[in-house]
Formats: C-alpha cells, structure tokens, sequence
C-alpha cells in the first residue's frame, strides 16, 4: 500500500507514466469509466476547497467509483476533538482511499503513518500539495511539449504557497530548468526550499522584485495568489495581496509562445482580460487537475 | 579538583564548554537516586576548556539527546571498573527529544505525536520535523575546538 504525501516521492519515471495514463485518460475516456467500480474515495477535508475537492470526486465517479467526506472541519468529528490518527483509522474501515486536506502541516502524513489504505495530501497548510503539481506538471507537458529546457517564472506569495514549494521540488530533477523567483520580500521562498533544493542541486535560479524585468526570459509565469488564510496578520496580508497584478500590457513583453499557469482560485492578481490570450492555460490547468488524479487514484489502488 | 573514581557509571567527558548543564537538564539527571558530578571548565590538552559529567550508576543512557547536544563527546562506561569508550555521531533521528515550534504544524494542536526530527544535513548539522520540514533550532557547534 502507498500513499501520496510529497511529490518527491513519485520517481521521474512514475511521473511520466501517470502523465502518459492522464493523457490516454483524456484521448480516450470511455476506457476508463468503469477501471474503479465498487471502489470507494473518501476526501476529508478540513479546509475549504472547490477545484481540489471537487476535481478528487469528478475525478473517482469518472472512474465509476463512488465518493464519501466532509467538505469542512465543523462537519467532522475534528470539531469534537478527534485526531487525525483516528479519523485515518475509522475512515480506512469506510473508503478504499482517502484525499486528506488539512490546515496543519504534516496533517496527511500523520494519517498515513495509522491508515489502512493509501492517503493522497490534498494540501497541508502552507506545505505540500502534491496533486496540484501533478496537475501543473501534466499542464507543462501539454503545453510545451516537455519537462526539460524550460525557463519558469514563479510570481507573486512564494513563502506560503506550497504549490511553488512543490513545483520547484518537481521540475527541480528535470535538466536545464532555470527558476525566476519572482516576489517582495517577505514572501521569498523559506530557506528550506533555497537551501535544500535549489543551492544543494545546483540549480540555476534568480530572485526579483520584478515581474516586469522577468516577463520577457520566461517560457512558463506560474502565477500565485497572496493568500489571506496564511497570515497571522491582516495588516500585513493588505499590504501585499496586491504586489503583482498580471494584465495585458505586462504580457507585451512575454514569448509568443509563454505559458501562464495559476492553480487558482485567482483574486485580482491576474486581469479578465488577460483570459483571452492564447498563452493563458489556467483553465485548462484546472480541467487537467480531473485527469491526473484519475492516473493517481488508479496508480494507488494498484488498478490496471 | 578531585572527584572520586567510579566502578559502575558513565564519564561523560570532551563536553564542548557550557554544555554540561545542557546535558543535566536534558537528560534530567537531577532525578537520579545516585551522585552525578558536573566540572565545568577543567583544563584540557585538546580541547584548552572542557566540561565532564560524571554518573555514579549504570543508566539507561540517551545517546540520541547526547549526540544532538554535543556530537564530539565521548563517553565513558564503567562496569566493574572495565572502561569501554563511546564517541557519539548526530543521530539520524530525534524522538521527543526536541520540539517543533512551527505554529502551523500538526504537532502544535496534536501534543500526543511523538516529535520526530531527522538529520536531513549531517554537514550542516541540520534536524528537521518530519511533519512539516521546519528546521529545528540550530546548535551552535562551530566553536568545538576538537
């Protein structure tokens, strides 16, 4: 039995084969309408979430599967006191695989280490989120066409976003990636992420204040929301959430052929306008969130 | 300064100075039913200054707490007045010997999970949660004169 907590714990390989199954999955759904018949996912999350959520259960019932959870803490027992080590157990006599979200960091870990069936961490605070890579990462390769010789801008809270974190652990292994970590100040990259990642390995990186000096480098803007759930301090978080506001004069100066990415939900950071644009992949980078956790479900419940 | 000899118990010698107390508190030999002599800033031809824990008793010993303190002591167990030597190393692994203080992480609102950290950078001397990746509170080991 596996479970799915840190993307780094999937090889280049298996990656590439869950990309290569999302796609199939894409070419050629009815195939796959009945691969998790009988099977039951429950998603647990303790945290509000629409895209997450929702793409983890379109993704079970596409598979012909069925979905069972609570979509917010106050609906489970977590409001009575229940630890996650036990909530893992009790669901595990339920569901044949669990998609856990969680405030805290280390959440779905713990609930791996004391369930029977595998644990997908649908996002642990401000830490991992493992699937919105997988789903950025099937969306790279979508729209580029590969995972090596890339330029990636990153934009905007790069502290708290674990979808950077993740992001950068994953295109980190690929050759010829060079990051743009693009921010003010307080919301750099945590040294964890530098230090153990981009200096240990070498990696060829930048950090701005600019998204206007990085526009034109970049093939891939990874554009992230300031999340407000993430500071201790309002004042602080009115101070930054609009530090990068992606519109169509700033895109001047992309590549033609530049892909912007967001896992959404978006406030302001990037106009309407910009929806238009050939280059703007968000929507599709949601839609793509649906099929690689198709792969995954199926990779984890060992179903051919 | 003399301090007696001991048959059964431990020397705890080579101890980076100051950290002697450190290493009491840590390991709470203040509870022991047995004598514990602490000496501070003994003079030594390796080290210049050193510290030296003495236990008077065989005890179930935490190497890990030691090794995390201070990985360049060495210790000396006494049985019938036999010596065996010890050198520690940084443990690979640290449980509840140390606490996360990430605000975020699952530990601060689950105290009954053990507190495991791991030695992702023996170089770099650095622990860190196996929850939430946050490095533990660095120890200063730089001015270890071994």
């Amino acid at each position: 039995m596996r479970s799915l907590i840190d993307i780094l714990e999937l090889s280049t390989q298996e990656i590439d084969e869950l990309v290569a199954v999302a796609e199939d999955i894409i070419a050629n759904p009815v195939k796959y309408s009945e691969k998790c018949h009988g099977k039951k996912l429950a998603t647990l999350f303790f945290e509000p979430s629409t895209r997450t959520r929702l793409s983890f259960e379109a993704a079970m019932y596409e598979l012909g599967g069925n979905v069972l959870g609570f979509s917010e803490a106050s609906s489970s027992s977590a409001s009575k006191g229940e630890s996650v080590a036990d909530t893992a157990r009790i669901v595990s006599g339920y569901a044949d695989i669990i998609a856990m979200r969680h405030p805290k960091e280390g959440a779905p870990l713990v609930a791996s280490m004391y369930a029977d069936v595998p644990i997908i961490n649908a996002g642990d605070g401000g830490h991992n989120h493992p699937t919105q890579t997988l789903t950025d990462l099937l969306t790279i390769h979508r729209e580029k066409g590969r995972f090596d010789n890339l330029t990636i801008g990153l934009c905007g809270d790069l502290k708290f976003g674990r979808t950077v974190h993740s992001l950068i652990g994953a295109m980190s292994r690929y050759s010829n990636i060079k990051f743009v970590l693009i921010s003010p100040n307080e919301l750099k990259v945590p040294d964890y992420i530098r230090n153990d990642i981009l200096i240990k390995k070498g990696m060829d990186f930048e950090e701005t204040a600019s998204l206007e000096d990085a526009m034109p480098k970049l093939d891939i803007l990874y554009m992230t929301r300031i999340q407000r759930e993430r500071f201790f301090n309002e004042a602080e978080y009115l101070r930054l959430k609009d530090s990068y506001i992606l519109d169509t004069d700033k895109l001047r100066t992309a590549k033609k052929d530049m892909c912007i990415l967001h896992p959404l939900p978006r406030v302001n950071e990037i106009s309407t306008a910009v929806d238009d644009d050939p280059r703007a992949a968000y929507f599709r980078q949601a839609r793509n969130g649906k099929y690689i956790r198709m792969a995954l479900i199926m990779k984890l419940l060992e179903v051919k | 300064m003399n301090v007696d000899s001991i048959q059964n118990g431990y020397v705890i010698d080579h101890i980076r100075v100051g950290k002697a107390m450190e290493i009491y508190h840590a390991l709470d030999l203040g509870k022991l039913d047995c004598s514990v002599a602490i000496l501070v800033n003994v003079p030594s031809s390796r080290m210049g200054r050193k510290d030296i824990i003495k236990i008077d008793k065989l005890i179930n010993l935490n190497f890990d707490v030691l090794g995390y303190i201070d990985p360049n002591l060495t210790v000396n167990t006494i049985t019938n007045n036999n010596v065996s030597k010890r050198r520690m190393v940084m443990p690979k692994e640290l449980k509840n010997v140390i606490t996360c203080a990430n605000p975020r992480c699952i530990t601060s609102i689950e105290q009954e999970l053990p507190q495991v950290f791991k030695l992702t950078d023996p170089v770099k001397h650095t622990y860190r949660c196996i929850y939430c990746e946050v490095e533990a509170p660095k120890i200063d080991y730089t001015a270890i004169k071994h």
